[in-house]
């Protein structure tokens, strides 16, 4: 008798489940479902560096006085206009009419004030507080004028405005932002179940997408398997590169290939012996072959770069005959150097780009004769050991800050570098301006650290955007990180 | 009994405090700094140590660990560092989903197990067990992550019965909710119900051959009835132990399961507290892991003495 009633609830129980609708098939053309890695740790993108939140706020939630576009151009937003005085010192800002923060309050020329010296208040929890280091005052002219003074000229500074970390936020409400977001973007804050997503909501009648989900899907085959059984939409930046191919070849999906701002590179302590002979890190740059690393660990997405700049910037150097593929060379080099049965570590974080790449890039140095070691180590480790303390020999990790040649200016980086000739440069690159100038002595600093062979330059991440066919609009660069669908629609 | 019961309490207090001491001494001399981690690379000096003082990581460790009990004993848990909410709402939200996971698939694999264990058990040396056991056999070799990706392979990409991951909250409605862990509750409960088979089949086959057993049939049951009023009930002993221990398993071990099927459960919240140095959560999390298992272990003790009164009289 028990057999069967246990046997007969099997039965009910499986055929409750058959009758329960399969899930969320029909998908409606007004809400867009988009698959994250990871999720972010809170939403207040002026309170920490995790590239989830700005993934998540920037453009669709947080607005900036400027902003960057999908090429990395700058555009005015919460500013419509501004003017530059003649020494630099001085940018007037107009800003927009009629803003209003999600809470109805309204957002004027005090709110600017607010949000810039809050971030760069000395006790500003700001993970980008170098970006606002030129500032020295900033003052409300009138409810929709702003002047911002500074200490020394600043070039990047409407880039720098652009960032995710210089949005602007209200005095009202910013000490919730980590978990209620209120901001001036098109999309509002709806939910967040912690663990699963984040859900948006349209603020203005303008937007084609009306309820925008961001689901946490932490495994990239799982990323896959949900986009082809329908539980997403899209995922801006697929970290599956294997899985693109199959992806391509199916007709439900589009596939876009384009760029980032992660220069990856094989990081060097210029001051370790023996890396502190520039002729052990031009052997170590002769041995990579850059092509077959993007070809092997990243199955061929990615673009071999020699030096720390992005191909697609305007002011980007081709260097990348400086340090052809020669293991002969290599040798050479290491001869000539006094090195003979070289040994070295080789610290990788976890990502695909560092633990596949640093196997190819063992197997290279061992054909110029170095002996690498790999040490695997998590990101906490990462920071602690090679970024905080230099202690490493050699490491492989994507920087994936735009336009950020400067890190080789100063004092203390992980490369242990020290060039005067550099600095000068970045400091001429401060005072200046002008576009053109600037993409000059950008190509001057490019050309210096590659030929003082810093670090050997391996390629450049690209971003694999994958979507469901007929959604338009998404971005295919990512030149800052960010899921701006403020113009993404159903056709 | 009372007395049995009190004294188990005792040493479940003790067991966490001895536990506490343990999880915030290893926490303690985990590499990683907390702040830096939240604040990337391109944070400056002045702003990480604003970060850290606000987080409270530049008190002695004695005084955080006081503050922390302290704090537990008066129903008060710390703020995470990364999501910067009380911890008890955090996992709160997390339990919700692995308690009943774990529940779900231990009565899953439990109803697979008993029936085939026993099925296997009376044929003996015959093809109704060489099949059971084999079963069994492959069920127990197969990891079980292995098994959630081909299941999600199958059921969801090619067929499209299930989502593939993910949990709409059960506030989405029940039946949804439920629909969306049929998956991942197969995952975890097979490799389970293989290896409770195999105990199931031993332990029933050890008392089928108990005098009584042979009694009760000669004066005249009828086998089923023996089987299941004489036999079970002796054989369950061992069953509940194992059944305990699976319990335990599947709350902390759904780690693996939680990550392939994008389940917000306790054991992504524990991955993702690790991997940040969050470790207000990790502390909060363990001991709430290990206060659960200790309690299941106490509730698979009282469940001796119901299904066998001998042990009423206690250890």
């Amino acid at each position: 008798m028990k057999t069967m009633r246990i046997a007969a609830a099997i039965v009910v129980a499986s055929g409750l489940a058959a009758l329960a609708a399969p899930w969320a098939q029909a998908q409606s053309k007004d809400t867009l479902t988009i698959g994250l890695t990871l999720e972010p740790p809170h939403l207040d993108p002026t309170a920490g560096a995790a590239a989830a939140i700005d993934e998540i706020v920037y453009a669709n939630l947080f607005e900036g006085l400027t902003r960057i576009d999908e090429n990395g151009a700058v555009q005015p937003q919460l500013a419509e206009s501004w003017a530059v005085s003649g020494d630099g010192l001085i940018y007037t800002f107009i800003l927009k009419d009629g803003v209003e923060f999600h809470d109805g309050t309204g957002f004027d020329a005090d709110d600017v004030v607010f949000s810039l010296d809050r971030a760069r208040a000395d006790d500003s929890v700001n993970a980008q507080k170098q970006l606002f280091v030129a500032i020295d005052t900033v003052e409300a002219v009138d409810a929709r004028t702003v002047k911002i003074t500074l200490s020394r000229p600043e070039g990047a500074l409407l880039f720098n405005l652009g960032w995710g970390d210089a949005v602007m936020v209200a005095p009202e409400s910013a000490a919730n932002n980590k978990g209620a977001p209120i901001g001036t973007g098109p999309y509002k804050f709806d939910r967040w179940v912690r663990g699963s997503q984040v859900r948006l909501v349209a603020a203005d009648d303008a937007r084609a997408i009306r309820k925008v989900t961001f689901r946490f899907v932490p495994d990239p085959s799982a990323q896959v398997a949900a986009l082809k059984a329908g539980d997403i939409d899209a995922v801006a930046n697929l970290q599956a590169p294997e899985a693109v191919i199959s992806l391509q070849a199916d007709p439900n999906f589009e596939v876009a290939i384009g760029s980032t701002e992660g220069e990856t590179i094989l990081a060097m302590n210029n001051t370790r012996p023996p890396l502190n002979d520039i002729r052990v890190r031009q052997a170590i740059a002769h041995a990579i072959d850059r092509q077959v690393i993007v070809d092997g660990a990243m199955f061929g997405f990615g673009t071999p770069i020699g030096t720390h700049f992005a191909p697609h910037h305007p002011a980007y150097v081709d260097l990348l005959a400086t340090y052809p593929h020669d293991p002969a060379r290599a040798r050479a080099l290491l001869a000539d150097a006094g090195q003979s049965d070289l040994k070295l570590t080789l610290k990788l974080p976890p990502p695909t780009y560092a633990r596949r790449g640093g196997e190819i890039v063992a197997a290279q140095l061992k054909e110029a004769g170095i002996t690498v070691e790999i040490i695997p180590v998590e990101w906490a480790q990462w920071l602690e050991q090679v970024f905080r303390g230099t202690d490493y020999d050699l490491t492989i990790v994507s920087h994936t800050e735009p336009v950020d040649i400067g890190i080789y200016a100063r004092d203390t980086y992980y490369f242990n570098y020290e060039s005067p000739p550099l600095k000068a440069l970045m400091a001429r690159l401060n005072d200046t301006s002008d576009q053109a100038a600037r993409n000059r002595i950008l190509g001057q600093a490019q050309r210096t650290i590659t030929s003082d062979a810093v670090n050997a330059y391996m390629f450049q991440l690209a971003k694999l955007g994958v979507w469901r066919k007929g959604l338009k609009g998404m971005w295919r660069n990512a030149p800052v990180q960010a899921t701006d669908v403020t113009g993404v629609r159903w056709e | 009994m009372l007395t049995y019961l009190a004294r188990r309490a005792l040493v479940l207090l003790v067991t966490l405090l001895v536990a506490s001491l343990a999880i915030f001494f290893v926490l303690e001399i985990l590499p990683g700094d907390a702040a830096l981690l939240i604040l990337g690379i391109e944070a400056q000096d002045d702003t990480l140590a604003a970060l850290r003082t606000q987080m409270g990581l530049d008190r002695p460790a004695a005084l955080r660990y006081l503050v922390w009990i302290g704090g537990l004993a008066s129903g008060t848990t710390g703020i995470s560092h990364t999501y910067d909410v009380p911890v008890s709402q955090l996992i709160g939200e997390r339990l919700t989903l692995t308690v009943p996971l774990a529940l779900i698939a231990l009565v899953v694999s439990t109803l697979i197990a008993i029936p085939l264990g026993m099925f296997a058990a009376t044929r003996r040396g015959r093809p109704g067990d060489y099949g059971v056991m084999g079963f069994s056999q492959i069920g127990m070799a197969i990891p079980n992550f292995w098994f959630a990706i081909l299941s999600i392979l199958i059921f969801a990409v090619a067929l499209g019965w299930f989502p593939a991951s993910g949990f709409p909250g059960w506030d989405a409605g029940i039946g949804t909710a439920l629909w969306a862990l049929v998956l991942p509750v197969l995952s975890l409960a097979l490799p389970e119900a293989a290896i409770l088979a195999r105990v199931t089949r031993t332990s029933v086959l050890d008392t089928l051959g108990a005098d009584y057993v042979r009694t009760a049939r000669a004066k005249g049951l009828a086998p089923r009835r023996v089987l299941w009023g004489h036999v079970l009930r002796n054989a369950l002993i061992p069953m509940t132990t194992i059944i305990g221990l699976q319990f335990a398993f599947l709350l902390a071990g759904s780690i693996v399961i939680e990550m392939v099927f994008a389940l917000p459960g306790i054991g992504r919240l524990i991955f993702q507290a690790v991997s940040q140095r969050d470790l207000v959560v990790l502390r909060d999390v363990i001991l709430i892991l290990v206060a659960l298992v200790v309690v299941v272990n106490f509730l698979v003790d009282v469940a001796y003495t119901a299904i066998d009164p001998r042990t009423r009289r206690g250890p």
